[in-house]
């Protein structure tokens, strides 16, 4: 609303191609089993599949019947089945029981099994050792990319996150390497990437491979700069509640691949109903950046304006109220209808938020971002346990004392741990071992009382001895470092100054003034000085990983400037919608346009909820 | 529209000690009123004909129209503005590979490479917009016959990986020496394509010894964390075992074999299996919270066959008032602490599932204890317990309130559960600050505890003001015009 926009930005190019590019591939694959065919869809495929694709598509290829693969046995009739699945083992073993099923009582059918967005080794040799390779061909659908909106694309791969922090496993790092390559070839050639984190690195890497096994044919660029980083180079962003529109729907609704589903309290009516949520409502697109605060006030506005034009019917005649029908009235319809729904959003959001003393959680995570009165939100989390409040919601609570506290003291630990296990099941014993593991809810080790210290210290003097103090401290101290890398980069902004949260003068509006984003902050900054120089102690504290190449035709003449202002970030392990808003908050300050790519869409409970074990 | 930020002086704390006024989720906001206005305005707008189920795009196999399914990749080729010149496009090489030889300077502009593709790939998308790029979309097409005559040919550990990234045929049979092996190992660990990496670790599987490939994962710690991966998806526990047992890795054995407690579903053999795991290497920290899960799971068994049994033969009202909803099995401790205060309350210490056994045998801390035991008190409006759990009596006889967490999370707790305002008044009068008292009572409509607060603290405004508030001729009223009459009092204002 009321940010002050640069007229200057360049536009966006146009991705739509991207998903005609996945629709032919997928025909033609259809195409290679010729003669009608049953199709099995893996369930997390299906939203994607929705987006660039119909049942009218499928069917014109000869798709009889659609399923969705549930791991359980079949009953289809057809002599042909095609399975559109991700290359995971546990698919590929039930295909396998399917087929050897069907072998046992003499039934012959083809089996074509197509990989998205690529097949794996394992999956092959799974494939192989149940002596099934023959009956069953493999395919490659390379669908790496799905717009999401004008300045959104995702991989739609959510477990991007686990396998490669927590697992250890590179298995996605030439996935996205592949997708930079087709985003490169499309849309570059691009002249800068900056990139921080191990697995940017590599994707970095396959990328540069890739490009160097093909041919680039010379094309003016639409996208000039990249920048990649990795999901845990900032973990604490995703882990905090968002208060920007987008992000709260997100959180409370969940968007599913753009999409989300609103329940009778919101449409106030006995339906249910999917709503794409993207620049095209026109509505949304004007609330979706903004604190959920200053949401109430624009949706009456418009109410109002929507009134006023109603009313002009009176007093028409009927020729003027023709031409109200045949050219406003549509349009006023429309309007009407996302303005009632989104209206019915905010209030059901109001009321859920309520109802979980939304107030005091916020006031709790400030705190702790702050820094400030940490005892008193040891407490707050320590009762939200104990009245066994949101399982996920305790679990963030704890993470996020422990990233930014450099991990709990051991006696905390051990009480807050025992207290978990008690009000949510023994079995989180598992869950716990897997933050421990990726370092979201760690015991401080003896030699990092230094740190402890450093805060009390940073506590009682306010001033420039304890910057110093800090310095010292925080070079000999190994890990985390929040506390350092928030005074560094200010990512906290003093608490002495009003924040107005309806004229934002920087991103940390998207988290009620209290917090930027590391992750944008560091985008922010690296652009600002093209390159890291200057923020050596960052990158030290963040164990970063960090780099910043220029390509031979960065100093191209041809290279349009308005290219160089269009920056692809790439989030490896998934970015958040308050991410994407403090990203579009900067563009619209600096004059640029950032196109996110994303491994997938996340927030903090699917953070939480991919490092669950504790289900059979 | 106006300013969020707010400076009443009744706000919430925090919202006064902090910069972030930013905004309330309180019901009683003005915003969330005039979001309820515009909404009462927005469904009362009448339009005529609402027929059309128009422009709320919605979501389904049929949703959206229909695009050209013809539209052929030529015309893709054509919609990119290709020049038909082909350039090197040259970025630096930068080293990921922290754990093995570096292959480069790193950054230096000067590490650009300019060597050609050594065999022509016909993977990557920019080939697909040349003229023939139909076919590269069929992978199988992507491998021309005459690759696959070399069959056994001399490829290097370098060569084959980078085919196996291809999708080019490849052969590992020749891979004999263990030199060779790990030679291959390696230089799929710096080609950073775990796929690769997971399909040479399938093929040392196969082809060594456990005791040598443990031997030679241990130094290899990017190859051992694909390995195990690659295990547990498989669900090859045993290996698993073996291998966590060969890097001395017993806490994470242990783990992994108290997870598979989750795949038994019959509670006398999962019961069975948790005794099992006591004596598995945990950490001592761990191995206290197994034994709970133990006897928590040993006791449930006893108390749902007793409970089933009284509930079907009807011998306790309890049951019959408010009927099971599901069977206590696998639940966690505070649950069934909760369902033993819900059912059990007032048993002996010496029965299984006595609230008071639950709280010894599991440690449970007196906050928690007391936060359970008020839930499931107040749940079923048992007043009188409610206020036995906070009442202490001194030496002398005199009884007092006592509670180990603020008594306005009491007040809370209480309303949840729909106390009626003479219980709820009791404990908002406990509250000690004033400021949140008087906040809390009108929350909860407190009338007597407002009124007798600005009593006490003699100001006449305040009660004034008040006496505006509530209903005429209501007692609160006819209360607040006494005092006001009242000449004892010595107002301050």
């Amino acid at each position: 609303m009321a940010h002050s926009v640069r007229r200057d930005a360049p536009e966006l190019p146009d991705f739509s191609l991207l998903k005609r590019l996945a629709r032919d591939q997928l025909i033609y694959l259809l195409e290679q089993l010729p003669g009608k065919k049953d199709l099995f869809i893996e369930a997390d495929l299906m939203s994607p599949l929705d987006r660039i694709a119909n049942v009218t598509t499928l069917k014109e290829h000869e798709v009889d019947k659609l399923y969705k693969v549930e791991h359980k046995s079949i009953v289809s009739t057809s002599d042909q089945l095609c399975f559109l699945i991700r290359p995971r083992i546990q698919t590929v073993k039930w295909i396998c029981d399917v087929v050897n099923a069907d072998k046992a009582v003499g039934k012959f059918r083809r089996y074509k099994v197509i990989f998205c967005p690529q097949k794996f080794y394992a999956c092959e040799t799974l494939l192989e050792e149940q002596g099934i390779i023959g009956d069953v061909t493999t395919d490659e659908w390379s669908f790496y990319l799905l717009p999401l909106d004008d300045d959104i694309i995702s991989l739609e791969l959510p477990e991007f996150f686990r396998d490669n922090f927590l697992e250890g496993d590179q298995r996605w790092v030439r996935t996205a390497g592949s997708a930079l390559h087709l985003l490169h070839s499309l849309y570059g050639p691009f002249s800068k990437v900056y990139g921080i984190g191990r697995c940017s690195k590599m994707a970095y890497e396959s990328w540069r491979e890739q490009v160097k096994e093909g041919e680039q044919r010379v094309r003016q660029a639409d996208i000039g700069n990249v920048f990649l980083i990795d999901r845990d180079v900032d973990l604490v962003t995703p882990l905090c509640s968002q208060v920007v529109y987008e992000g709260l729907v997100d959180d409370i609704f969940r968007i599913k691949c753009g999409c989300v589903e609103f329940g009778p309290d919101v449409t106030s009516s006995d339906k249910s109903m999917k709503v794409m949520l993207n620049s095209q409502d026109k509505v949304f697109n004007e609330i979706r950046n903004e604190h959920f605060s200053q949401v109430f006030g624009f949706l009456s506005q418009k109410a109002r304006n929507l009134q006023t034009a109603y009313d002009k019917r009176s007093g028409m005649d009927i020729k003027q109220m023709k031409t109200f029908v045949s050219e406003e009235l549509k349009g006023l319809k429309k309007e009407h209808r996302l303005l009632s729904l989104h209206i019915g959003a905010s209030e059901s959001m109001m009321k859920k938020k309520t109802k979980q003393d939304f107030q005091e959680m916020l006031k709790t995570e400030h705190s702790l971002l702050e820094g400030f009165e940490i005892r008193e939100c040891i407490s707050f989390i320590e009762e939200h346990i104990n009245r066994q409040a949101s399982m996920v919601e305790s679990m963030r609570l704890l993470c996020l004392l422990s990233l930014t506290e450099n991990g709990l003291l051991p006696k905390d630990y051990r009480s807050l741990k025992a207290q978990y296990l008690q009000s949510y099941g023994v079995d989180h014993l598992l869950t716990f071992s897997n933050l421990k593991q990726l370092g979201l809810l760690v015991e401080q080790q003896p030699g990092e009382t230094l740190t402890v210290m450093e805060s009390r210290v940073g506590k009682l003097v306010n001033d420039k001895t304890a910057g110093k103090l800090t310095d010292a401290f925080s070079s000999l101290a190994k890990k985390s470092n929040f506390r350092a890398l928030s005074r560094r980069l200010n990512l906290v902004p003093k608490s002495d100054e009003e924040y107005d949260l309806r004229v934002p003068r920087d991103m940390a509006y998207i988290f009620s003034g209290a917090y930027i984003p590391l992750s944008c902050k560091l985008i922010e900054q690296v652009l600002e000085r093209d390159g890291w120089t200057g923020l050596e102690e960052v990158t030290r504290m963040i164990n970063g990983h960090e780099f910043a190449v220029t390509g031979s035709n960065g100093s191209d003449p041809r290279g349009r400037s308005d290219a160089q202002r269009i920056i692809l970030v790439m989030f490896l392990g998934g970015c958040t919608y308050s991410e994407i808003s403090a990203l579009r908050f900067l563009g619209k300050e600096k004059g640029y346009k950032f196109v996110v790519v994303t491994t997938a869409i996340t927030n903090s409970a699917r953070v939480l909820e991919s490092m669950l074990d504790n289900h059979a | 529209m106006s300013l969020m930020i707010r400076g009443k002086p009744d706000d919430d704390e925090y919202w006064n000690s902090s910069k972030f006024k930013a905004f309330t989720f309180d019901d009683e906001d003005d915003d969330f009123t005039r979001l309820k206005e515009s909404k009462r305005a927005v469904n009362s707008i009448l339009v005529e004909d609402e027929d059309e189920e128009d422009e709320v795009e919605k979501v389904n196999w049929s949703g959206e129209p229909v695009g050209s399914i013809s539209w052929s990749v030529k015309e893709t080729a054509s919609n990119i503005r290709s020049t038909g010149e082909v350039r090197d496009l040259s970025f630096p090489k930068i080293d990921t590979a922290p754990s093995l030889p570096k292959n480069s300077s790193g950054y230096s502009l000067s590490s650009l490479f300019k060597g050609k593709a050594k065999t022509g790939s016909l993977q990557s998308f920019s080939e697909s917009f040349s003229e023939q790029s139909l076919r590269n979309y069929a992978p199988e097409l992507r491998k021309p016959k005459s690759e696959y005559k070399d069959y056994i040919s001399d490829w290097t550990p370098e060569e084959t990986v980078k085919r196996m990234q291809q999708g080019k045929a490849y052969s590992l049979e020749k891979f004999h020496f263990l030199q060779d092996k790990l030679l291959l190992l390696d230089e799929a660990v710096n080609a950073h394509d775990g796929n690769v990496i997971t399909a040479v670790l399938i093929f040392l599987k196969k082809s060594l010894s456990k005791e040598i490939l443990f031997r030679e994962l241990i130094a290899r710690e990017i190859a051992l964390r694909h390995y195990i991966h690659y295990l547990k998806e498989m669900g090859e526990h045993k290996h698993l075992v073996e291998l966590f047992k060969s890097l001395g890795r017993t806490e994470d054995m242990a783990l992994m074999q108290y997870r598979d407690h989750l795949n038994i579903k019959d509670e006398n053999r999962r019961r069975d299996f948790l005794k099992n795991c006591l004596s598995l290497p945990f950490s001592q920290e761990d191995a206290t919270h197994v034994l709970d899960h133990y006897t928590l799971l040993e006791r449930q068994i006893i108390i749902e066959a007793n409970d089933k049994h009284v509930e079907s033969s009807s011998q306790a009202d309890i049951f019959k008032k408010y009927p099971r909803k599901a069977s206590i099995l696998n639940m966690p401790i505070i649950t069934t602490l909760y369902y033993s205060c819900f059912y059990h309350y007032g048993e002996s210490e010496g029965t299984y599932s006595s609230p008071a056994n639950i709280r010894k045998t599991f440690r449970i801390s007196d906050k928690q204890f007391l936060l359970t035991c008020l839930g499931a008190r107040a749940k079923l409006k048992a007043w009188f317990d409610v206020d036995a759990l906070f009442t202490t009596k001194n030496w002398l006889g005199y009884t007092k309130k006592r509670s180990p967490i603020g008594f306005h999370r009491i007040v809370d707790i209480l309303h949840k559960n729909n106390a009626p305002v003479q219980v709820l008044q009791e404990y908002v009068n406990l509250v000690e600050d004033t400021e949140q008292k008087i906040s809390l009572a009108q929350k909860y409509k407190c009338h007597d505890v407002i009124i007798n607060t600005y009593r006490d603290l003699k100001d006449r405004q305040l009660l004034i003001g008040y006496r505006e508030k509530v209903e005429r001729s209501s007692p609160e009223y006819r209360k607040i015009e006494e005092l006001l009459c009242n000449s004892q009092i010595r107002w301050k204002n």
